[in-house]
């Protein structure tokens, strides 16, 4: 019997024995070595020596105007579009959710730009926007149409080049969230909706008082995975500004990881580890919050 | 009573009311369809214009009467769209077939055996689930080029392999075939590993079909990984290889030819999608975020 | 508050391929209902009752006919403006809101000079909630609350702002059985506390028959009877309706009229004067009579003793159904033999059939030999 367990016992790590490998090999040493990194001053990539340990990565990271670019970037991205999206995300679902006619193949047309490849697009959106010696682009056609004059939203004044990654982002992220919250919607019970005609319910406050509270914890979910997502935002910014983020003033927190690891201003690993640790502090703390108040407003 | 002549009225009122929201609904609905379809129709129409015909137009043209293939031809002879092709179908095929193999293993292990240490050890990989790539992907890096593996497909594939969410949600498919049918195989004389094959593997076609499709959307779409492991052009996958288009692709600025190269590129997971729509669907409301 | 309803019909269009054809869930239905009544519909699933009801709660719109509530057309207003309630058979209680938040929620919708104060609110609500005794767990959400309480509040909300008419739409199918007694009572009760005109739809015939004034016996979208409870079950029109109401179901058989006798196999259970032809005869199962010498004879099954009565439990050839039932008091169970068990059968507890239509045959029939 005591054989026939330790035999079953083995069978079992046996067949995790490949998950084990590569998760230790890939994601726990990592994890555990992302921390040695960022407290190991001046550590040299060749010869893989380093002077002594302490903040002093932290403390490079925090006054480097790059970084602190990165991070107003980031918080920017992440206040106007997380709102944003989850906003007209929801205007949507709720329309598509009191359609018959066409519901099925819009649903599938907004889903489409879920599995396109952030960085092929991405180009489109930047020709659509940019101002070049041979055109305007389209949206600044648009803007001529409604009598503004021409921005270069690629290569212009900051706000435009904000605009256009809040844009894009916005763009790219909008069906996940549609799915998610039609697929709640319809989950509603009908019934409810019913009691609430038969009451002489006015759509308004059918949509807040019923509608709302019913898929709040959806909401909060996205509100939640926005967040998280929004601050780990680069690849769009890569496809729209190009890979030279600082240049263009619109690099991203792990944007700067990146290039601190590698590229023209690469090989500080130290660095690179003391910013990706600082990016997971700010994004635990904020879903931290997010729960909290999640745990106070949503309704069950 | 009110009279009848208030209940016309209020018929036609309630009527008048009702369109009008509908109306709305659609023009939103239209609107928001316009948004995500037209960088579709511009990246098709734009690959179609000639080289010449697109730098001549100031004011855009919202059609082209001469639409050409050249830029495709281009897009593939001019650079080398069809080698960063190959090597992202090579690096989707092996990273999703590894990944199965890992997964599936690891789900039977904890959907259907008995082991010392199983429910720490799952507690241990649901724990992992939240652990941003972009932590550990910074020791990866070193690693990678410790082992002298930059510019090769093994240092490309390894650590893109595992997925815990995954893991769990095959995990969670397995746990719900009945136990009568391995006690009845046990009965027989099946062994694990056959009943695994013959049976749960069988079984879970869906859920395995789900996975792999996301799973290969994700490889298709990769672009930081590929990008710090690989500096050679013969190893960049499609999303490295539109930067590079992009940053000293065709000796000038052909947007019509890189607007050809992102079609192609696009045009595989479109498809995929339309195929798989409800699967993909389906899939990515159970938990798959983009990032 | 009179409800009529006229010429009612309903079709639902064809669903995709698979279901193209069109459906007809109501069909031409006629019906007053008098002003306080309590009023069962009554049928198998899928006979169209749910749609009826919601017809008249103004949820769906008729293909043709007309509905007056009282002398008011009101076949095209929209639900709110019909003044009706309607409790849902999953209650549909909003489950994010108290009992109170529930049971308000109406009233807080109205405008205009309707426009209630905040205290006039409460105290109506205090009131419904009185009248259906759930006025101590006004502060509690549904998920707190069971099955039976839900339901009462479901109808206190429903009742809140003094409906023109009451829907209930399967009030009782998802209580226990003995919930489901005790709700039914107490929904009779509420119905003539308050004197409002009430519908209600249940598939449970017994249901139906003990609480209704009247009932609504439908199927496949046509109404088969209507009338009293009492009245449709001792004067069945049709052979469904004769199998739907009564429990145990009532004991169908092949019989035939040969010189003025009613056969049932080789025996002549009844004296009859009508035309020779073959019909179903049924028989409700208190329509038996054990008696040594009685002219029905059957294979004797088992006896289930249930307090008050028995039932016998027999088989015979002719019958449709594979046993014949019938409940006897337990004074008569001496004559009950071994392996056979013979009975009288009593007149007016025998209905005849036609084969074909099924529809009701009127002959005068009378005990054997009489």
């Amino acid at each position: 019997m005591k054989k026939k367990l330790r035999d079953s016992s083995l069978k079992g790590w046996l067949y995790l024995l490949p998950a084990i490998l590569f998760l230790g090999f890939f994601m726990v040493y990592p994890l555990i070595d992302v921390f040695v990194y960022s407290f190991e001053e001046g550590y040299n990539f060749a010869s893989q020596t380093y002077f002594g340990t302490g903040i002093y990565n932290y403390f490079y990271i925090l006054h480097d105007p790059y970084f602190l670019q990165a991070v107003k970037n980031t918080f920017i991205l992440v206040i106007i579009t997380v709102p944003l999206s989850t906003g007209i995300a929801l205007l949507i679902s709720v329309g598509l959710n009191s359609i018959t006619a066409l519901r099925n193949f819009l649903q599938t047309i907004y889903f489409l730009p879920y599995v396109t490849n952030t960085l092929a697009v991405g180009l489109v959106f930047m020709i659509l926007f940019k101002k070049t010696a041979y055109s305007d682009g389209l949206a600044n056609l648009l803007i001529n149409w409604f009598g503004g004059s021409s921005v270069d939203f690629i290569e212009g004044p900051y706000w435009a080049k904000m605009f256009v990654l809040c844009f894009y982002t916005i763009w790219i992220v909008m069906p996940f969230k549609i799915l998610i919250l039609t697929s709640a919607l319809s989950s509603i019970n009908q019934d409810y909706y019913n009691a609430a005609r038969v009451d002489g319910t006015s759509k308004f406050r059918i949509f807040m008082r019923i509608t709302l509270p019913m898929i709040s914890p959806m909401i909060f979910y996205l509100v939640i995975t926005g967040f998280i997502g929004a601050f780990k935002a680069y690849s769009d910014a890569v496809a729209l500004f190009g890979t030279d983020l600082n240049a263009a003033e619109m690099n991203t927190i792990v944007g700067y990881v990146y290039d601190m690891l590698y590229g023209d201003s690469g090989g500080y690993p130290s660095y690179a580890s003391a910013a990706a640790i600082i990016l997971f502090v700010i994004v635990l703390t904020i879903t931290c919050i997010n729960l909290l108040i999640s745990k106070k407003k949503v309704h069950y | 009573m009110k009279s009848n002549m208030d209940y016309i009225k209020i018929e036609k009122n309630t009527k008048a009311r009702k369109k009008a929201l509908r109306t709305a609904t659609y023009i939103l609905l239209a609107f928001w369809a316009v948004v995500v379809l037209f960088p579709f129709y511009w990246m098709v129409l734009t690959s179609l214009k000639s080289y010449g015909a697109y730098n001549s137009e100031y004011i855009p043209k919202f059609f082209t009467l001469s639409p050409t293939l050249q830029n495709y031809v281009d897009a593939f002879t001019a650079v080398p769209l069809g080698k960063y092709f190959v090597n992202t179908i090579i690096f989707t095929a092996v990273t999703t077939a590894l990944m199965l193999i890992v997964i599936v293993l690891a789900a039977f292990a904890f959907a259907r055996l008995e082991f010392k240490g199983k429910n720490i050890a799952f507690l241990i990989f649901l724990s992992l689930m939240m652990i941003p790539n972009e932590l550990v992907i910074i020791t990866n890096f070193v690693t990678i080029t410790n082992l002298d593996m930059r510019n090769t497909f093994p240092g490309l594939i390894l650590p893109t392999v595992t997925s815990v969410f995954y893991i769990y949600l095959l995990k969670e498919h397995f746990e719900q075939i009945p136990d009568s049918l391995y006690y009845a195989a046990k009965v027989d004389g099946t062994s694990d590993w056959k009943y695994l094959w013959k049976v749960m593997i069988p079984m879970s076609r869906p859920t395995i079909i789900t996975v792999t499709i996301l799973k290969v959307i994700e490889c298709w779409n990769s672009y930081i990984w590929p990008r710090l492991i690989t500096d050679d052009e013969d190893y960049y996958l499609v999303s490295n290889g539109i930067q590079e288009i992009r940053e000293n692709g065709f000796g000038r600025e052909n947007i019509p030819a890189m607007m050809a190269a992102v079609v192609v590129i696009s045009v595989p997971l479109v498809i995929l999608f339309l195929i798989f729509r409800k699967k993909i669907m389906a899939g990515v409301s159970r938990g798959g975020t983009k990032g | 508050m009179e409800v009529i309803l006229q010429n009612l019909t309903k079709k639902f269009p064809g669903r995709g391929r698979k279901n193209p054809d069109e459906v007809t869930a109501v069909n031409d239905f006629n019906f007053e209902i008098p002003d306080g009544s309590l009023i069962g519909l009554l049928g198998p699933s899928g006979c169209g009752k749910s749609t009826t009801l919601h017809l008249i709660s103004g949820l769906l719109k008729p293909t043709s006919g007309k509905i007056f509530f009282g002398e008011d057309d009101v076949t095209g207003l929209p639900p709110e403006n019909r003044g009706i309630g309607l409790v849902f058979q999953n209650y549909a209680l909003y489950p994010h809101l108290t009992v109170k938040q529930n049971i308000l929620f109406p009233l807080e919708n109205l405008k205009g000079k309707d426009k209630l104060s905040k205290q006039e609110m409460l105290e109506k609500a205090q009131e419904a909630a009185r009248l259906v005794q759930i006025d101590g767990l006004m502060e509690r959400k549904p998920g707190e609350l069971s099955g039976g309480q839900q339901q009462r509040v479901a109808i206190a909300r429903a009742l809140v702002k003094m409906p023109r008419v009451l829907l209930l739409d399967e009030p009782l199918s998802n209580l226990d059985a003995r919930l489901r007694l005790q709700t039914r009572e107490e929904i009779r009760r509420i119905q003539q506390e308050t004197g409002i005109t009430t519908i209600f739809v249940t598939h449970d015939q017994e249901e139906a028959m003990s609480i209704s004034d009247q009932i609504v016996v439908m199927k496949d979208g046509i109404v088969q009877q209507t009338g009293k409870p009492q009245e449709v079950y001792d004067d069945p029109l049709n052979l469904f309706v004769a199998k739907f109401l009564g429990n145990p179901q009532i004991n169908v058989f092949h019989g035939e009229i040969k010189g003025n006798r009613l056969y049932i196999g080789e025996d002549a259970v009844l004296d009859i004067q009508g035309t020779e032809r073959e019909v179903y005869v049924g028989i409700r199962p208190e329509g038996f009579v054990p008696k040594a010498d009685g002219p029905l004879s059957c294979g004797l099954r088992g006896v289930e003793v249930m307090g008050r009565d028995i039932s016998v439990v027999t088989f015979n050839k002719a019958s449709l159904a594979p046993a014949v039932r019938s409940i006897i008091s337990t004074e008569n169970m001496a004559d009950i033999g071994s392996t056979t068990a013979r009975f009288a059968v009593l007149p007016h507890k025998v209905y005849l059939f036609d084969k074909e239509t099924e529809e009701r045959i009127y002959y005068k029939t009378e005990a054997v030999g009489q």
